[in-house]
């Protein structure tokens, strides 16, 4: 069983909850974020929110995957203060949705002052609905970025057991373990982590507070980076147990905060969510082993993700 | 008319959550007197946070109880969080009229929410203000959100137009949905309906593709209207339940030649003239 606690599902086929459903996911976080286009109006970014506790929260649950998401305003639409200023008044009503488990995805992106402002108002809708924080590292100037992020969120007072920094690597692992945050990995072609390299830091940093997800949305990215680095751990002598940790279980501890994500929402579901939203799982089903190998030959041929 | 459908459902929520009758009863009297919808955003957003997704449990006196408070309204199915949010619509008293406060919790709903607000239609204030966002919830791609306005619940039938009742039954059989529990089903048969459905199972068949036996029923009272005769007789040599389903349309059309198919299909036709054999249990019937 695999949490993939990072997927912009909006972003991806029907063809990609089969193979991640077949592959072992049960259940995944669908962080609000950048859909590409911008967005120009607060009505389409209200709908966008909509569509994540409604919509797509059905649709995964059709092939058998628990969908959660992170409801927030991303550092890039931040930069678009009447939008940013509209969005953040409807944040708190969808904040209390069902199976919303963080704020989030919120950070920098190019460290701008409108960026900051956001950034600083959500932590402090976090604290105030005592819910999680995922937050979103740059891509550019990096290391500077993801130290600044812990930074602000320790002067707005979050205890960093709630906050996982998300997009880490071999430069920025070793700060945001050592100051207490949750470590998220995404295992993403090109631009963010290979899952080699994630191999050789778990050899590292054994498994506490690392969380391995796939960030795949609607650029090239692989929606089985979660279970193709399970294997590849795996396979690399690394233990049962930390691939668990990383690939399930540290994901599930710090997104459970909220109280919307347990274990029995896909072990043992409600009999009404049976009947309407969720279509039970290949688990209980008794079927398959949650194999990379079961899932569609086009999807497993190349095991790693560089 | 809600008053009574609020005690009972008041009623039952408190006999199955015991230990929430407090809050719950502060909270209903805060919404009641203060009418601010930031308080009911909240208790609707804590409501499953505090009690169980649990199937609301209803004896079948709760059921006539009911059905008595409102005709034709069955609560069964219903979620005990999801009764307890339907109570704080029906115990709300805001500035802003009802259909206006509901559009905006339409707008924002996650996928069960949807589900629980369509579910308590008929018992709301000015229902007939709600048409538009009744019209959404029929067109959306979320089956368990358009069958909480189609099945078990009475709003389609105290309220809709003959289109939108006739599509609503046509976008069920095109979904795979029941229609059976469907509340007012024969009552609102109606002629255009009748040929809509005939059009769909010839289009369904020339496709090579089965149609619902269901459907039948709301072709039979009109069968000789819309000439289904040769459609019928095709249905009556299908299988067991598309035979019990065409011997129970020709029996509701009632009329010389249905009579005289029915000839042709002697074993299920007298399942159905001595009543062992109805729409309730027809899909149950495995051998007729």
């Amino acid at each position: 069983m695999f949490i993939d606690p990072h997927a912009h599902m909006v972003s991806r086929t029907t063809d990609d909850y089969e193979t991640m459903a077949a592959a072992g996911i049960v259940a995944l976080v669908e962080p609000a974020f950048w859909v590409g286009q911008p967005r120009t109006f607060v009505g389409t970014y209200v709908d966008y929110l909509s569509s994540l506790v409604g919509w797509e929260r059905f649709r995964a649950g059709q092939f058998g995957i628990r969908h959660y998401c992170t409801i927030g305003l991303n550092s890039k639409e931040a930069n678009n203060e009447a939008l940013a200023e509209g969005v953040m008044e409807w944040l708190p009503r969808f904040a209390l949705k069902e199976g919303v488990v963080a704020i989030g995805e919120i950070g920098y992106d190019e460290q701008t002052p409108l960026e900051d402002k956001y950034f600083r108002a959500q932590l402090t809708l976090a604290k105030q609905l005592e819910l999680p924080v995922m937050v979103h590292t740059p891509h550019r100037d990096k290391k500077r970025g993801t130290s600044r992020s812990m930074d602000v969120c320790e002067e707005m007072g979050l205890d960093p057991s709630w906050v996982v920094i998300d997009h880490n690597n071999e430069e920025t692992v070793r700060e945001t373990l050592d100051r207490g945050y949750w470590a998220g990995f995404s295992i993403y072609p090109s631009t963010k982590m290979g899952n080699a390299r994630m191999v050789e830091l778990l050899k590292q940093y054994g498994g506490d507070r690392i969380i391995v997800d796939s960030a795949c949305d609607w650029g090239i990215s692989d929606c089985l980076g979660v279970p193709k680095t399970a294997q590849l751990a795996l396979e690399s002598g690394i233990s049962d147990a930390v691939v668990r940790q990383v690939t399930y279980e540290n994901a599930l501890a710090v997104y459970g905060k909220s109280g919307q994500m347990q274990a029995s929402d896909w072990l043992d579901p409600a009999p009404i969510d049976q009947r309407t939203l969720f279509e039970g799982n290949s688990i209980l089903r008794g079927g398959r082993d949650p194999l990379v190998e079961t899932a569609p030959a086009r999807r497993r041929d190349n095991l790693l993700i560089e | 008319m809600s008053v009574t459908s609020l005690k009972l459902l008041r009623g039952w929520i408190c006999r199955q959550a015991p230990e929430q009758a407090n809050w719950l009863a502060e909270q209903y009297a805060l919404l009641s007197q203060k009418g601010n919808e930031k308080d009911l955003h909240l208790f609707l957003g804590l409501i499953p946070r505090r009690m169980s997704k649990q199937d609301l449990v209803l004896s079948p006196q709760d059921l006539t109880l009911a059905n008595q408070a409102y005709p034709g309204w069955n609560p069964s199915g219903w979620s005990l969080d999801g009764a307890a949010r339907i109570a704080a619509l029906l115990t709300f008293h805001g500035p802003r009229p009802f259909s206006a406060m509901f559009q905006d919790l339409v707008r924002t709903a996650d996928a069960r929410e949807l589900v629980t607000l369509y579910r308590g239609l008929a018992l709301y204030p000015e229902p007939e203000s709600l048409a538009f966002e009744v019209g959404e919830g029929l067109r959306s791609n979320m089956r368990a959100v358009f069958e909480s306005i189609v099945h078990r619940n009475p709003y389609p039938r105290d309220h809709f137009d003959e289109h939108r009742w006739n599509h609503m039954v046509l976008k069920a059989l095109f979904i795979g949905s029941r229609l059976g529990p469907i509340v007012g089903l024969d009552e609102r048969a109606n002629l255009e309906l009748a040929r809509i459905l005939l059009d769909y199972a010839q289009e369904r068949w020339a496709a090579g593709r089965q149609v619902s036996p269901e459907l039948w029923r709301c072709i039979g009272p009109f069968a000789e209207r819309v000439s289904a005769y040769e459609a019928l007789q095709r249905a009556l040599t299908g299988t067991p339940i598309e035979r019990g389903a065409a011997a129970l349309a020709l029996t509701a059309a009632d009329t010389p030649t249905a009579r005289s198919l029915l000839l042709t299909a002697p074993d299920t036709a007298a399942l159905v003239a001595d009543g062992r054999l109805s729409w309730d249990n027809l899909t149950l019937q495995e051998a007729a």
